[in-house]
């Protein structure tokens, strides 16, 4: 199976907001089809990394880009589930109209394309939200705005996505179904999945490796490897049992074994 | 007279026998589409205070015009509107204080800069026919300006709408999605102030936000997608704004006004039957 970028690399990005050091020399490798959790404290700039790998606030240092012959690629697909959506509840649009935003430059307002119909309906399916097409958009739950969104975000299939803090609003049920969708997407489409959340246990279950950040990467590695880490079970206050559960569950991480990282400095 | 003339003047729509009611019943027709269409972004986008200080900005473009000897301000007016529009969006970008706070000292500052100018050796009182408005006073060339306005809207919204709705929404994941947000709001924000200042002299200072916003605010009510409600939007817009200039022809009152207060019925009427 291929992935169109192999992997994404992220070499000492620093970010500074309002004057103050939110990030410095965050090193991380993503490779593609891998799950990877990023945990920290709150205010240990999780957001922020994610929106400086979707270059939306200025940062020093570099993000590659690889795709599965090593060549950079300067704008991979990026489908990006944002931590809370702030919107008008009451702004008349449809889910449609959301894709139509995102993918179709026919107007809206002369009625939909029956092709971005098509295409928004495979992608709702995708994520059990096939029903959702023409409600209003203030009008969802949480739980349906998050799989409206993921489904937004898979649609064309990006590269990488990322998700941040996709459940916080959401019931439990929603958020094993959530994270069982996000595990099916990844494997049906090999996609590199980033996933900043608070939740050890659904990281433990879901990540191939996970990340602790805190302003910088403290830890990183295979999932059960870092919920071992003294460092991280002090922060959290978790014992062994989520290490063990971690490593009970089958992994998928270096996959990309033609991913020739040191290439790129 | 011919037939048709002789039916219309005896009929219900007498008040449309004399040439400057033919003028602004089609100025009102264009200006019912223009204003229903950016008014529905303008509500959503949550820029409804944004395009009051626009109009209030008006009164510097007069001043300015005026100062610079140019025979009719219009142009001065445009210019300093869009000046003023892309100036706030840019403060508004640094983040220096809050988005209503920015609005409301530029257009403070804009009108006192304008009554500063216009009352200059006490004579502030020739410019209120901006502050009311008349449309009958409309003419041809007039009419033709404003057509080529409406076509322009109508080609960016046509071109546009689909960015501009997403960047409205929410636009983090509008940038996510490689929509140029920053652009496409100073794009439409440009068009705004070249729609309010053209129109200000027909429409009047006073009134002319409410033009642009009710409407829009009553099709909210109603629409339950983007596409009902930009149509709604230009059918309130254009209801109202015959129902109003032929309602200001028996009064006898300005045009401008009574179509807004027709526009408001509107409003109150959707806000009864308002979606769930």
């Amino acid at each position: 199976m291929t992935c169109g970028a192999c992997c994404t690399k992220i070499v000492k990005l620093g970010a500074i907001i309002g004057g103050r050091e939110v990030l410095r020399d965050v090193d991380l490798h993503l490779h593609c089809g891998e799950l990877a959790a990023v945990v920290g404290p709150n205010g240990a700039g999780k957001t922020t990394l994610l929106r400086a790998i979707l270059g939306e606030v200025p940062h020093s240092g570099h993000v590659h880009f690889l795709d599965s012959g090593n060549q950079r690629r300067d704008r991979p697909a990026v489908g990006y589930v944002p931590q809370k959506l702030e919107f008008d509840h009451t702004a008349p649009l449809s889910v449609l109209d959301l894709f139509a935003g995102a993918l179709s430059r026919w107007p809206a307002w002369l009625g939909h394309r029956p092709g971005l119909v098509g295409q928004a309906e495979r992608s709702l399916e995708a994520v059990e939200a096939g029903h959702l097409i023409r409600r209003r958009v203030g009008q969802l739950s949480g739980g349906e705005l998050q799989r409206v969104l993921l489904a937004l975000a898979i649609t064309p299939v990006p590269d990488l996505l990322l998700l941040d803090e996709p459940v916080s609003g959401i019931d439990a049920a929603g958020i094993e179904s959530f994270h069982q969708m996000v595990s099916d997407l990844r494997n049906r489409y090999h996609l590199s999945v980033v996933l900043v959340t608070h939740d050890l246990a659904q990281a433990a279950r879901r990540a191939d490796s996970i990340v602790f950040l805190n302003r910088t990467v403290i830890v990183q590695g295979p999932a059960a490897e870092v919920l071992a880490d003294p460092r991280v079970r002090q922060a959290f206050g978790i014992g062994p049992e989520l290490a063990a559960e971690a490593s009970g569950q089958p992994r998928r991480s270096g996959r990309c074994v033609d991913c020739k990282l040191e290439g790129v400095a | 007279m011919t037939g048709w003339e002789s039916w219309v003047a005896s009929g219900p729509l007498e008040w449309l026998q004399f040439g400057f009611m033919r003028n602004a019943l089609a100025a009102v027709l264009m200006l019912g589409v223009l204003y229903g269409m950016l008014g529905s972004i303008v509500v959503s986008a949550q820029m409804s205070f944004f395009s009051d200080a626009i109009g209030h900005a008006a009164l510097t473009g007069i001043a300015i015009g005026i100062l610079l000897g140019l025979g009719n301000p219009v142009w001065a007016m445009a210019a300093f509107a869009v000046l003023l529009a892309l100036a706030i969006i840019r403060v508004q970008r640094m983040a220096a204080a809050s988005a209503d706070t920015i609005i409301g000292l530029f257009m403070a500052f804009a009108v006192a800069l304008g009554v500063v100018l216009l009352s200059r050796g006490g004579g502030f009182a020739r410019y209120t026919r901006f502050l009311i408005g008349d449309i009958l006073g409309i003419t041809r060339p007039d009419l033709w300006w404003l057509a080529a306005l409406t076509m322009v809207a109508i080609a960016f919204l046509a071109f546009s709408y689909n960015r501009i709705v997403l960047a409205g929404f929410n636009r983090p994941l509008a940038r996510s999605r490689g929509v140029r947000e920053e652009l496409w709001q100073g794009a439409f924000a440009a068009l705004v102030a070249a729609a309010v200042t053209i129109s200000i002299q027909w429409v009047g200072l006073l009134v002319i936000n409410s033009l642009l916003i009710l409407p829009a605010a009553a099709a909210r009510n109603l629409a339950k997608d983007s596409r009902q409600y930009l149509w709604l939007a230009v059918g309130i817009s254009l209801a109202s704004g015959v129902a109003g200039l032929a309602a200001s022809y028996y009064w006898g009152t300005a045009s401008g006004a009574t179509i807004v207060i027709i526009a408001m019925g509107f409003f109150l009427v959707t806000l009864a039957f308002r979606r769930k």
